[in-house]
């Protein structure tokens, strides 16, 4: 008999790692075939999600652009607290300037970050705030929530709508402000209140130049 | 495959090999994900998806695996077919993956897939292996399904929260009012593990009664055979 009836270790692994590889290359095809068959409709829905979290904070018929496309990139900014690359939309009627909707980041929630998204009108009043993701306290401190907020009716998060940029406007009751709160729950409110606040300041100061840079442009 | 084949293997799935309850497999989702009704069942669904995914493929390729190696390879086609799952959804039930996102990934390191491709797919044909791995992951989302529930009704009086994001109209419903207090402990890891241990203990007490009947049958039963014991019993006695 050859020595192929009793193959040493180093034939026995050469021929184990090629059956291996086969089923590795198999694989993988499968995944990156299922990559790309289901990529245009993952970013389909990824920005209609995005659509309709705008949709909830700016009302869809106040403006005329495709906002997804209409945005300039901001560095890190240290006012309204946004990271790196985040995006700044613009929403316009007939080219001229309606709102502004931006991520912000309130980084003193009483569970560590809070994400916001915000819209500021023109005429510098907010139209509209929603959490994006936050870590408060569930049945407590997630009332900032609406999704989670026990009244349905008149969520704590749409009192922001229709403020303008007063110092007051950004602070609880509780702190001589005008923004209700839950009792038991103040700095929830507190850190969303404020990172409002510094995000209709920033915007209010650098609203001409975020208005007039070109799509996709980015800012320092 | 023949009815008693069948019969055999759905009674070894949902009851007397039940993962959840008996093999004791598969307990990182049961624990981790079972803090509402809604959340258990989908990700018990998606287990059994997986699971059925992987045994056909198993069984199919089950000649050409080499023996020494078999566990990478098996590894490897889980891997791939939850990542297919995981996109798969992301792309076509989005509501649903909104729900069960970070969840699905975690499909990889159930035991219970491996488990079911490495004790049965492995030496058994495409069909069989397929129902058997649907009714151990049937199994297995019963357990979930009951946990979820008991659990989410201990911790915040409601069952089937969050049902709005996989039926829109759909609503939660409150079993106890709003001023239920609530009990914390059930919706954390702990009341996981409490709720679970008393599920086992409900399920070996049923069992030990079953086989005491067998044994003493009571003599007022007036039809032996009408509770389907004669059924199930045949292959148990083997």
């Amino acid at each position: 008999m050859s020595s192929e009836a009793t193959p040493n270790a180093a034939q026995t692994a050469l021929r184990t790692a090629a059956i291996m590889l086969l089923f590795t290359l198999l694989f993988t095809a499968a995944m990156a075939y299922t990559y790309h068959a289901t990529r245009p409709a993952i970013e389909a829905s990824r920005e209609q999600e995005q659509m309709r979290l705008v949709d909830e904070v700016l009302p869809p018929a106040s403006y005329d652009n495709a906002l997804l496309e209409d945005y300039v990139l901001v560095g890190h900014t240290p006012p309204p607290g946004l990271d790196k690359g985040a995006r700044v939309w613009r929403a316009r009627r007939a080219g001229e300037p309606v709102a502004l909707v931006m991520e912000a980041v309130a980084p003193d929630g009483y569970a560590g970050r809070i994400a916001l998204l915000v819209a500021l009108g023109v005429d510098g009043r907010v139209s509209g705030v929603r959490v994006t993701a936050h870590k408060e306290t569930p049945g407590l401190g997630d009332y900032i929530d609406p999704r989670k907020d026990r009244d349905k009716h008149a969520p704590w998060i749409a009192q922001f709508a229709g403020r303008s940029n007063e110092a007051a406007h950004w602070l609880p009751t509780k702190d001589g402000g005008t923004l209700a709160y839950r009792s038991g729950a103040t700095i929830s409110a507190r850190a969303v209140g404020q990172a409002v606040g510094r995000a209709a300041g920033w915007a209010q100061a650098q609203g001409p130049q975020l208005y007039q840079a070109p799509a996709g442009s980015r800012l320092p | 495959m023949t009815r008693q084949e069948f019969r055999e293997l759905a009674h070894n799935g949902l009851w007397k090999q039940n993962p959840g309850l008996a093999q004791l497999l598969g307990l990182c989702p049961l624990l981790a994900i079972s803090t509402n009704m809604v959340n258990a069942v989908s990700l018990g669904l998606a287990t059994i998806l997986v699971m059925a995914l992987s045994n056909l493929a198993v069984a199919c390729l089950r000649n050409l695996i080499p023996y020494e190696i078999r566990i990478p390879v098996f590894i490897l086609i889980i891997a791939a077919l939850v990542t297919v799952v995981d996109l798969a959804f992301n792309a076509y039930f989005h509501s649903l993956y909104l729900v069960l996102g970070i969840f699905i990934p975690l499909i990889v390191t159930n035991c219970i897939v491996l488990a079911r491709v490495e004790a049965y797919a492995a030496k058994n044909p495409a069909l069989t292996s397929t129902v058997d791995a649907v009714m151990m992951g049937a199994g297995l989302l019963g357990v979930l399904a009951v946990l979820g529930a008991l659990r989410e009704l201990a911790a915040g009086g409601t069952l089937l929260a969050g049902i709005e994001m996989l039926l829109p109209g759909a609503s939660a419903l409150h079993l106890f009012g709003d001023a239920y207090p609530g009990f914390l402990l059930a919706a954390l890891p702990p009341g996981a593990f409490f709720t679970l241990g008393c599920l086992i203990a409900a399920y070996n007490a049923i069992n030990q009664r079953r086989a005491a009947r067998r044994l003493h049958p009571p003599s007022n039963s007036p039809l032996p055979a009408a509770d389907g014991r004669a059924g199930a019993s045949a292959p148990l006695t083997s």
